[in-house]
């Protein structure tokens, strides 16, 4: 159960390799003895974060998860939950691919649209189901401000987390009456290995920022946050300023 | 019960914290108790009253919650005997307006009198009163309890049943559900109090108030703190003390009406309270009016139950000062023996930056044989936190600080903590699971703090 200061029992990260997901983990883990489940494909890296995870203290199960492989989805998160009440569960998967190549390549352009998006909807309404039947618990849905106002610079990723935004907000609409909360948390450029060798952007954090981030908006029941916060107000702007303005900017 | 007595409903305790959803039954009769927990699911019930427990332990999580505030006739008082046949349902309030014409008092009163009687028992309550009176199961004389079989039993404290009696005494509701009990009530002469107020300027000399011996003097005793102010005015207190009045102790205007309940309430509080509101400057000026209000001393003076025992219920539904994030209300009890450990921890709170306007300290007495009852001897300081960042890692020291000097927590406080600390603090708790086990193999009684607690 999650207690009064907003700190789980137990978590579930969806993409159990995720450096954002694992530092809210981690996170969660300092505060409080926590049962951890990383879903992941089976690989030396989920075994690393494991035993990192288990080196804070966390007691850690790893359970096979392909994010491809929707049909699997419903009984990966059945196992997640078989040994008990999940009070908060992140859903961390995704992969950011080359943006040039991600329009003109066919195959590369659907996997990305499968995994960001098809996948993303896919666990969500698997994740709803065994949510509402223990009528508690809190969802981490990492977005990004790149959906909030997709961009010539890498829309097909953008558009991705635009249509993964707007399915966890309305999610998190549809099971409120239930008990749950959904928390969208939009960051911005986050220095991770999925970032590697990519220029900095302005507002550039870390994992272990955004987790505090995170981890801050579930204790208060928050759905929507930006990381940093900033974030906010630039992406406001940003999404008023008119077409042939924004299409020379240097973003 | 028919379906339409259900309702899906988010629930919280007082402190408004970790709301969870559940179907919520609202019985009128036993009949429709024993239908309800008989429909319940694999997340099983718990029994819910008014809902002034701070944490979860009246919540189920996607599970049936039955509510018993419908179950609230009092059946009989006998005015000789002070027995009272009550519902579980019916309220300390409601049960003192009944009994008071009778010249009967509510033997444990605690900071409010809207309580259960299940929920008296289920949290085994104390009051200003514990170190002359002790606990609320102490004054029980049988209860009738509605276990997982269906069945229902009659408990008495000595009977052959007795371990299942005071399993169920401060349980929580995890026995089963209390339908009805009998309760010894107090003879009293008036409704009124004749109270001694002292005012103290530091925590030295509020140890010393508590240890001169003029403690056990009264009835009723407890003082309010300054847990703020990290200079030497830390731990200075205003003690309320006093007792029940005689007839003959009370001046001429009192005496014509002197079982009259007097509880005004000036105004219910709207939920349109900000976050952030209870802060540190706020709750300094509060503390330092509260104090300055007080006289440094005064005796003998008559007062009435409000002004003397529950100032609070001036203001109903005060907990949404807090705003929607809500509060937690911290309690502990340590021996007398850790007086040092005592300062150290109130020395903690003034410089921790979470601040508590409502503290409140306690010398108690005797505990009962309850496995999971709260009281023993031993000073007991509540204060209330709100909910803010770091809250989390504070309490959690304070816990360590708590068990290592041999005291605990209270479960109808408690709303964090973890299972093993929570363990460590009842050596009681195998042997009480051990009774729960052999009415509820199953588990069928379980609510948010049970999971949380894995009591």
């Amino acid at each position: 159960m999650i207690n009064a200061v907003g700190t789980p029992q137990s978590l579930l990260l969806l993409g159990g390799t995720s450096e954002i997901g694992l530092a809210i983990a981690a996170n969660y883990a300092k505060q409080r003895p926590l049962a951890v489940t990383l879903a992941a494909r089976p690989s030396p890296r989920l075994d690393a974060a494991a035993e990192q995870l288990r080196a804070l203290g966390a007691t850690v199960r790893t359970v096979a998860f392909d994010a491809r492989d929707f049909d699997s989805h419903p009984k990966v998160v059945a196992e997640a939950f078989g040994d008990g009440d999940i009070d908060v569960t992140v859903v961390a998967f995704g992969v950011l691919g080359d943006a040039e190549q991600l329009w003109q390549d066919h195959a590369a352009g659907v996997e990305a649209a499968q995994v960001n998006y098809t996948a993303a909807v896919s666990v969500g309404i698997a994740l709803a189901e065994r949510l509402r039947a223990q009528g508690h618990g809190s969802v981490i849905a990492l977005s990004s401000v790149a959906g909030e106002r997709v961009r010539r610079s890498n829309f097909v990723y953008g558009s991705t987390k635009a249509g993964f935004d707007g399915f966890y907000l309305g999610l998190g609409e549809a099971l409120r009456p239930q008990g749950i909360t959904v928390t969208v948390v939009r960051p911005g450029f986050v220095h991770t290995k999925m970032t590697e060798g990519l220029k900095a952007a302005p507002l550039a954090t870390t994992a272990d920022k955004v987790a505090q981030i995170a981890v801050d908006a579930v204790r208060s029941r928050r759905e929507l946050v930006w990381a940093p916060a900033p974030w906010r107000v630039v992406m406001s702007v940003l999404r008023h300023v008119p077409r042939p303005i924004f299409r020379k900017l240097p973003i | 019960m028919e379906p339409g007595k259900y309702e899906t409903r988010r629930l919280t305790g007082w402190g408004r914290t970790a709301p969870t959803v559940a179907s919520v039954a609202t019985p009128t009769t036993p009949e429709d108790v024993i239908a309800a927990i008989a429909s319940a699911g694999p997340r099983g019930v718990i029994a819910r009253g008014l809902g002034r427990s701070y944490g979860d332990p009246a919540q189920n999580a996607g599970g049936l919650v039955v509510d018993m505030t419908g179950l609230d006739r009092i059946h009989s008082i006998d005015a000789d005997s002070g027995l009272a046949v009550l519902d579980a349902g019916v309220n300390l309030d409601q049960l003192m307006r009944a009994a008071l014409p009778f010249g009967l008092w509510v033997p444990v009163l605690p900071g409010t009198r809207q309580v259960t009687i299940g929920g008296a028992i289920g949290s085994d309550i104390h009051g200003k009163n514990h170190h002359s009176a002790g606990s609320f199961g102490n004054h029980v004389r049988s209860l009738d309890l509605l276990t997982a079989d269906g069945s229902v039993r009659t408990l008495t404290p000595d009977g052959p049943e007795s371990d299942l009696f005071w399993a169920t005494v401060g349980g929580m509701g995890l026995t089963g559900i209390v339908l009805r009990a009998t309760v010894a009530l107090k003879h009293t002469e008036s409704a009124y109090f004749i109270s001694d107020t002292d005012r103290t300027a530091n925590l030295d000399e509020t140890l010393e108030v508590f240890s001169d011996g003029s403690d056990d003097t009264y009835e009723y005793s407890m003082a309010w703190f300054d847990s703020i102010s990290t200079d030497g005015r830390l731990g200075r207190a205003v003690f309320s003390r006093g007792s029940l009045a005689k007839l003959d102790e009370l001046p001429k205007k009192y005496r014509k009406d002197p079982l009259r309940f007097d509880a005004p309430q000036l105004l219910t509080l709207p939920d349109a309270f900000p976050n952030g509101l209870a802060n540190k400057l706020t709750f300094r000026m509060l503390g330092e009016a509260w104090y300055r209000k007080a006289p440094k001393q005064s005796r003998g003076q008559v007062m009435n139950l409000t002004a003397f025992y529950h100032p609070l219920d001036m203001f109903g539904e005060w907990n949404r000062a807090y705003g929607t994030h809500g509060f937690l209300q911290y309690q502990f009890i340590i021996p007398f023996s850790a007086d040092t450990e005592l300062r150290s921890i109130i020395r903690q709170m003034a410089e921790s930056g979470h601040v508590s306007f409502l503290n409140v300290f306690k010398r108690m007495g005797e505990g009962n044989r309850a496995p999971l009852s709260f009281p023993q001897p031993g000073w007991t300081v509540t204060v209330d936190f709100p909910i803010a960042p770091g809250l989390h890692e504070f309490c959690a020291r304070l816990d360590e600080q708590v068990l290592a000097a041999g005291g605990r927590l209270y479960l109808a406080k408690d709303s964090r903590t973890a299972p093993e600390t929570f363990h460590r603090m009842y050596p009681g708790l195998d042997e009480w699971r051990k009774v729960r086990h052999s009415v509820d193999p199953d588990g069928l009684f379980t609510s948010d703090q049970s999971r949380r607690l894995g009591l």
